[in-house]
């Protein structure tokens, strides 16, 4: 489904990625660890198309089409969904005329027809019940006054409503309370399918309990060190980074 | 084309009753001496009164000087070089079909959703009878003749209703109110009256007649609309498709009168030709607009969404003289391109609990320059006075600025004002947001957009708010990326 190959990338000037491969088929859930500025959310972004970074080698794509030559909008139509580590706020922009603006291009690039607002409030209420989300989240503006939390449990719901195929949910469980954490882990799962994959970006082995990953992966200065089964969380969780990198070295 | 000559004669028509002239030609020579001013009253067949009232302008104005303290660059107006009549065009001299307009024209046109035959009047094309939509006219004229509202063209007014002219014609904006004003009144081309009579509501918008029948009005347009006691009407001005129109200074005076628990609503949606990609040929628009509160309770309500001219030069006031009184002011102004406004209100508290809101949103891209200039003013005798002000700048990409000056002048202790100001920008982390959700960087900065002008538009006539956002969106395509 998706493709890194030696990917390296730039921003202002300074080399983040450098080298990085990757593979995810259909239907597995990946989880990249690593320190901080190793350059986890540098990837979602190059992934899904953010300005700002330059691609100096290697490639990127998804079910065959090169990413890297698409918009970012045209990445999202194909199926490529980034859930922020910082959500942004879009103050005035009601929420729910944002989700409906947002699936029926969707939709619409998809050949399917647009929802109307009748059918498009019955589908989102479903979605909102599996984020145990508030109603009345729907009425404000994106993200604007959200907390924290309301804001991560915001990015899954809009995932749960967007359906798509590749999902990169960059440290959705920093800052999440216990329960919340349980419930975004919930929905998460909720979403899980033979059809479906993501990439799971994390600094805790916790979420790992609930998102059971089918691979970690270890990202260290842009590239992936180590890759290994669910074990290999649990032994990061123990002896941190440092292990690794020791080890590295002495190899 | 039978019908062409029939709608040649009717449009002549009007300018023929009382026609003796030194000038001839359609339209006058460039320049302006009491002559001119002499020969337009005599063109339009205005009784004497009217002429003497020009004249009493035009000399003052020759005593004034142009203001140069709002913040927009032009080069000077050689005001001998324009010509300060002209009669509307025969149909052999207008262009023939829409395949001699300018296409990015048409295509804003075919955006906004505006039929053909409208599509062709906006360009100024020679349109068949047909269009004059009469039975349209018709059916208006004769609801509002049933409760007594008049609604006529200034130039008619002057003829039917002199007495109503007299008293009030330029008592809200004197003709040495500014250069402009004074202009305006010696010159003015043509405009709308309306008079709603004492507790009557006014049956309609006065809306739909007037965007299909009074274009063309010239370049120096008057409009008086007098509210008697406990009446209402709520007016809409503009259009939101580009007008085009050769002439590139405009300076319209706007005289609003409202009396005792009487309230007019006036909406504006204003898009003329801004000029090229280098600010050339757009329209320089210098607008007064005053409003009069003499009545107990009395209100107006100013709503406007500017998106054209390559200069706006507009403040619409509210003088708050009886007790109780309200005024409002609600704005939306775009610039862009090389687009220029300057732009604001003013509301004079002069009688007690009077009460003033002042909801401001500019949204300046590319080149665009904008300031707001707004002056809140509590007299001594204005006890109980309130204010709010909320002044709002959005600025899309770095070369644009947006600038908010107010003015507050406070002589009575006991006034209550609120003021709040922001400026925000779109972000590229917003834009890169809702990209990343489907939506293409156009859709994204409409939707801000709108989300920003949101308590504007909640002012406007629904179906012209729907026309409002759509305007807003088209106008600023182009504006990221
Ligand atoms: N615009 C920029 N200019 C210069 N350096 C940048 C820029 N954006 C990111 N960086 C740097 O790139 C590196 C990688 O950042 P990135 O956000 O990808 O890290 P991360 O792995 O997601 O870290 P964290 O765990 O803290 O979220 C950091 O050193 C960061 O400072
Ligand atoms: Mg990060």
């Amino acid at each position: 489904m998706l493709v890194v190959n030696g990917l390296k990338a730039d921003v202002g000037g300074k080399e983040i990625l450098r080298g990085l491969n990757l593979e995810v088929n259909p239907g597995e859930v990946h989880a990249i660890m690593g320190p901080n500025g190793s350059g986890k959310s540098t990837f979602a972004h190059v992934l899904s198309g953010r300005e700002g970074y330059t691609v100096t080698a290697g490639s990127a794509t998804f079910e065959g089409q090169d990413l890297l030559a698409l918009e970012p909008e045209e990445r999202a139509r194909l199926g490529l969904f980034l859930a922020f580590q910082y959500p942004v706020e879009l103050p005035g922009v009601n929420n729910t005329y944002f989700l409906k603006a947002a699936l029926n291009s969707i939709r619409k690039s998809r050949g399917e027809h647009e929802l109307d607002a009748v059918s498009f409030l019955r589908l989102i209420k479903d979605k909102l019940k599996i984020l145990h989300l508030d109603d009345s989240l729907l009425k404000r503006a994106v993200n604007a006054g959200f907390s924290g939390g309301e804001k991560k449990r915001n990015e899954i719901f809009q995932m749960a409503l967007l359906e798509p195929k590749l999902a990169i949910l960059d440290e959705t469980d920093s800052g999440l309370d216990i329960d919340a954490l349980r419930v975004v882990a919930d929905g998460v799962n909720a979403l899980r399918s033979p059809q479906r994959s993501m990439i799971v970006v994390t600094h805790y082995q916790r979420l790992l309990d609930y998102i059971q990953p089918d691979v970690v992966h270890v990202l260290s200065k842009g590239r992936i060190i180590r890759s290994g089964g669910k074990e290999l969380a649990l032994e990061l969780e123990e002896k941190g980074y440092g292990w690794i990198d020791a080890e590295g070295q002495a190899a | 084309m039978t019908s062409a000559p029939a709608v040649d004669d009717i449009v002549r028509s009007e300018y023929e009753h009382g026609f003796t002239t030194e000038i001839a030609s359609e339209t006058f020579p460039p320049g302006l001496d009491d002559g001119v001013v002499r020969a337009i009253s005599r063109r339009k067949g205005e009784p004497e009164f009217m002429t003497e009232w020009r004249l009493k302008a035009y000399r003052h104005w020759l005593t004034m000087t142009e203001p140069n303290w709002a913040a927009v660059a032009y080069p000077k107006i050689d005001f001998q070089s324009i010509s300060y009549f002209s009669a509307p065009k025969r149909p052999e001299d207008m262009p023939k079909s829409l395949d001699e307009i300018d296409p990015v024209l048409l295509e804003t046109y075919q955006k906004l959703g505006i039929p053909l035959e409208e599509q062709k009047a906006l360009a100024g094309i020679a349109v068949d009878a047909v269009f004059d939509s009469v039975s349209v006219a018709t059916t208006f004229r004769k609801s509002l003749a049933e409760a007594g509202v008049i609604f006529c063209s200034i130039s008619e007014a002057v003829h039917d209703y002199p007495d109503l002219i007299k008293q009030y014609l330029g008592s809200v904006v004197p003709h040495t109110d500014n250069y402009y004003a004074g202009l305006n009144a010696a010159v003015f081309s043509d405009g709308t009256f309306v008079y709603v009579p004492k507790g009557v509501r006014c049956p309609m918008e006065l809306s739909t007649y007037f965007r299909i029948n009074a274009r063309n009005t010239g370049q120096f347009e008057r409009t008086l609309i007098v509210a008697e006691a406990g009446s209402y009407v709520s007016y809409l001005e503009g259009c939101t498709a580009p007008q085009r129109d050769e002439n590139q200074l405009h300076a319209a005076v706007v005289e609003l009168i409202v009396m005792e628990d009487a309230e007019i609503k006036y909406s504006t949606v204003q898009n003329w030709y801004p000029g090229d990609a280098q600010g050339k040929g757009g329209i320089y628009n210098f607008v007064t607009k005053r409003g009069d509160c003499r009545g107990a309770r009395s209100k107006i309500s100013w709503t406007q969404v500017e998106t054209g001219s390559a200069i706006t030069w507009k403040y619409p006031s509210c003088l708050l003289r009886g007790e109780g009184s309200v005024g409002e002011f609600y704005s939306v102004a775009v610039t862009k391109g090389r687009q220029q406004a300057d732009t604001g209100t003013k509301m004079i508290h002069i009688g007690k609990d009077t009460r003033s809101t002042i909801v401001s949103k500019g949204i300046s891209a590319n080149q665009g320059r904008q300031t707001y200039r707004g002056l809140v003013r509590i007299g001594q005798r204005a006890d109980g006075a309130r204010n709010h002000t909320q002044c709002d700048s959005l600025l899309i990409g770095d070369c644009c600025t947006a600038n908010t000056v107010p003015y507050i002048e406070v002589r009575n202790p006991s006034a209550n004002m609120e003021h709040e100001a922001t400026t925000s920008k779109i972000s590229d982390d917003q834009l890169f947001y809702c990209r990343s959700r489907g939506l293409t960087a156009e859709d994204a900065v409409s939707m801000i957009v709108n989300g920003f002008c949101k308590e504007v538009f909640n002012e406007l006539p629904m179906e012209f708010a729907v026309e409002a956002q759509k305007l807003l969106s088209i106008s600023l395509e182009g504006a990221v990326g």
